[in-house]
């Protein structure tokens, strides 16, 4: 989305989105050649080795689970849903940054999110697939999952519509779909860049296929900006909608602790939240190994310190409403989950979540730690950690002590809980790799846009900056 | 076909072939300019049709979906309640509204830019693979009634075409 570029002698104070003395041509060859290298290097080895491993500690954890149930997890009487729902909304978390830089952020046309949106999305693909193997594995059949979908069946069953589980089914697999089309669209044309760039005429014919034959026709052009604004405005309330519904799951239950109605915008903005945090954390390391700093600047960095700030302080207020509603609301069994959450048994998690989502992350006030790397990356670190500590007081802390004292009992998780969760992780960052390898991680052609030539000079300005009276004069970019 | 070095020069020759009568005419671009379509005279396209055509039919189809089962094919008595509960079907509607929706944008933009279209006669100038990374091309297509090829060759050199050339059908 061209801003439109002001320039009335206003000199922009923030370092620029993009690093200056870039031409269209040294641009694409700065992403392009990422991917088109021949080599691979040892660092790229190096990290997909070990996530490599972890992953296929995730494969062997699904094949034993397969082969001998459910059973193998700590989840026992009453705590029914822990490690394996609490990985589930900590990935679907960490999937809705993508959306809400790549959908959101280019409706309030925000240019900065240009550099950053296309690796957002992958993480949301990524993270959304993570997310989905716990629900469905959970089942406890998982070959017959296909049940969860409505189709006719020998049974002569439906699906119960007005249970938020199936809200669930209907809302992750949409959201998955929608993420996938549009990360998709928005490489068509990168991939015709790649098509012609690349010297091997196997990765033309690869690149060629999947950019459908895009030739940047002006007309082509004008359709596909519709098609990605509309699906933009698409996923904005559809990302909305998939945290409130994961919150459904828990809210439309009457389990103190879970039966709160502040639950969808908490949810959201803690998606928010835990999302921005992971884009941090990928994002640091990515842009110092492919030397992308003039594409990923400290502007942008700062926007995410910002945007993390807001969310934390949204989720902050969540957990003083709970305080609050649990007072408030006069009910014993509200009231004692809520101490029984600070005090009882499991009380060193609420703290540590405390720490972590709310008190660590106010370093990022000061201006001088949202502009040092490792403050950030430390800071997203506590952010990952505390979101995960958010779903387990949540879950499992609402669980095992419910009305009836002779039902109590305390979870402990087993190491395969522990190797399927660090197993997606080692997923997750495998699915990164091959991406940061091969596909270009910088949307090319919304960089071009931020370019100060990518403007089109009208009518005197053109004539003038012929006749040289307005060269040297360099654009500044709107926020 | 000839071809730019920069946006602004495009786009004034864009204008001035419009200008003088051409109507079959394209223009190719690495990024999306929107002042290019506007110059050879493309202003409107029809993809929030398809965008909203598929909602309302996502929509429908969700509705219709609950409403078959749960209350024809497969009625459960929950305690009196009634059998058509629209709150509790909201969030499945909105979802597969959303999803077809989706499909209408990308499928629309796919089919009304007919891709994928492999092969292209552009594709035969060699320059023209710069025009996804930094050249700009401005193609007159001898359906055009106005066209002959020596006319339309003089025509683009004269706008300031840094190299023109025929690109065979």
């Amino acid at each position: 989305m061209a801003d439109k570029i002001e320039n009335n002698g206003y000199v922009d104070p923030r370092p620029p989105v993009i690093g200056p003395g870039y031409t269209f041509e040294t641009l694409t060859s700065k992403i392009a050649d990422v991917v088109l290298m021949r080599r691979f290097q040892k660092g790229w080895i190096f990290g997909f080795g070990i996530a490599f491993l972890l992953a296929l500690v995730l494969f062997n954890t699904i094949a034993y689970l397969v082969l001998k149930g459910v059973g193998i997890w700590g989840n026992s009487v009453p705590v029914g849903w822990a490690f394996d729902i609490i990985n589930f909304v900590w990935w679907i978390g960490i999937g809705h940054a993508g959306t809400l830089i790549s959908a959101i952020l280019l409706l309030l046309r925000q240019s900065w999110r240009n550099s950053i949106n296309r690796f957002a999305e992958a993480m949301t693909l990524f993270a959304v697939a993570c997310a989905g193997l716990f629900p469905a594995l959970h089942t406890g059949r998982p070959w017959v999952d296909y049940w969860l979908f409505p189709y006719p069946n020998t049974m002569g069953m439906w699906p119960n519509f007005r249970s938020p589980l199936m809200w669930d089914v209907f809302a992750v697999s949409t959201y998955a779909t929608v993420s996938a089309i549009f990360w998709f669209i928005g490489l068509i044309p990168d991939f015709g860049t790649m098509r012609d760039t690349a010297k091997q005429p196997w990765q033309r014919a690869i690149f060629g296929i999947l950019s459908m034959g895009w030739r940047g026709d002006a007309k082509h052009w004008h359709r596909y900006e519709s098609a990605y604004l509309l699906l933009a405005g698409l996923s904005t309330p559809l990302v909305l909608s998939v945290h409130s519904i994961v919150s459904f799951d828990f809210s439309v239950g009457i389990i103190p602790g879970w039966h709160a109605t502040i639950f969808p915008p908490y949810f959201v903005a803690g998606a928010v939240y835990a999302g921005f945090a992971m884009v941090l954390t990928i994002g640091i390391p990515v842009r110092k190994f492919y030397n992308l700093e003039d594409f990923i600047t400290i502007r942008h960095i700062r926007n995410m310190c910002k945007v993390m700030l807001a969310t934390g302080l949204i989720v902050g207020y969540g957990y003083l409403m709970e305080l609050f509603f649990a007072w408030y609301s006069g009910n014993t069994y509200e009231q004692f989950m809520m101490k029984n959450r600070m005090f009882g048994p499991y009380g060193y998690m609420y703290w540590l979540l405390i720490l972590c989502n709310i008190l660590v992350p106010q370093l990022l006030w000061v201006k001088k730690y949202r502009d040092n790397l490792l403050v950030v990356f430390v800071v997203s670190m506590f952010i990952n950690v505390g979101m995960w500590l958010e779903r387990f007081v949540i879950i499992v802390m609402s669980l095992h002590r419910d009305f009836l004292p002779s039902s109590w009992r305390m979870y402990s998780p087993s190491l395969f809980d522990f190797s399927m969760f660090f197993g997606t992780i080692g997923l997750f960052l495998t699915l990164m790799f091959l991406f940061l390898r091969f596909v270009p991680i910088i949307p090319m052609f919304e960089m071009k846009v931020m370019l100060p030539q990518a403007k089109v000079e009208e009518g005197d300005e053109a004539a003038q900056k012929e006749k040289g009276t307005l060269g040297g004069a360099v654009p500044q970019f709107g926020d | 076909m000839a071809r730019f070095d920069t946006p602004t020069e495009v786009v004034r020759a864009a204008r001035a072939t419009h200008d003088a009568g051409y109507r079959k005419v394209n223009a190719y671009s690495p990024f999306p300019i929107e002042e290019l379509s506007e110059a050879i005279g493309f202003h409107k396209d029809h993809v929030s049709k398809t965008v909203l055509l598929g909602g309302l039919t996502g929509a429908a189809a969700g509705f219709a979906l609950q409403y078959f089962t749960s209350v024809i094919d497969y009625p459960i008595n929950v305690g009196g309640r009634p059998l058509l509960s629209l709150p509790s079907f909201v969030p499945i509607i909105f979802e597969t509204a959303i999803l077809l929706a989706a499909f209408g944008a990308a499928l629309g933009m796919i089919i009304m830019n007919r891709l994928p279209q492999p092969y292209h006669p552009v594709f035969n100038v060699p320059s023209f693979k710069r025009a996804s990374r930094d050249a700009f091309f401005i193609c007159i297509k001898s359906e055009d009634p106005m066209f002959d090829q020596a006319g339309a060759r003089n025509f683009l050199t004269g706008l300031g075409a840094k190299e023109v050339t025929d690109v065979e059908a």
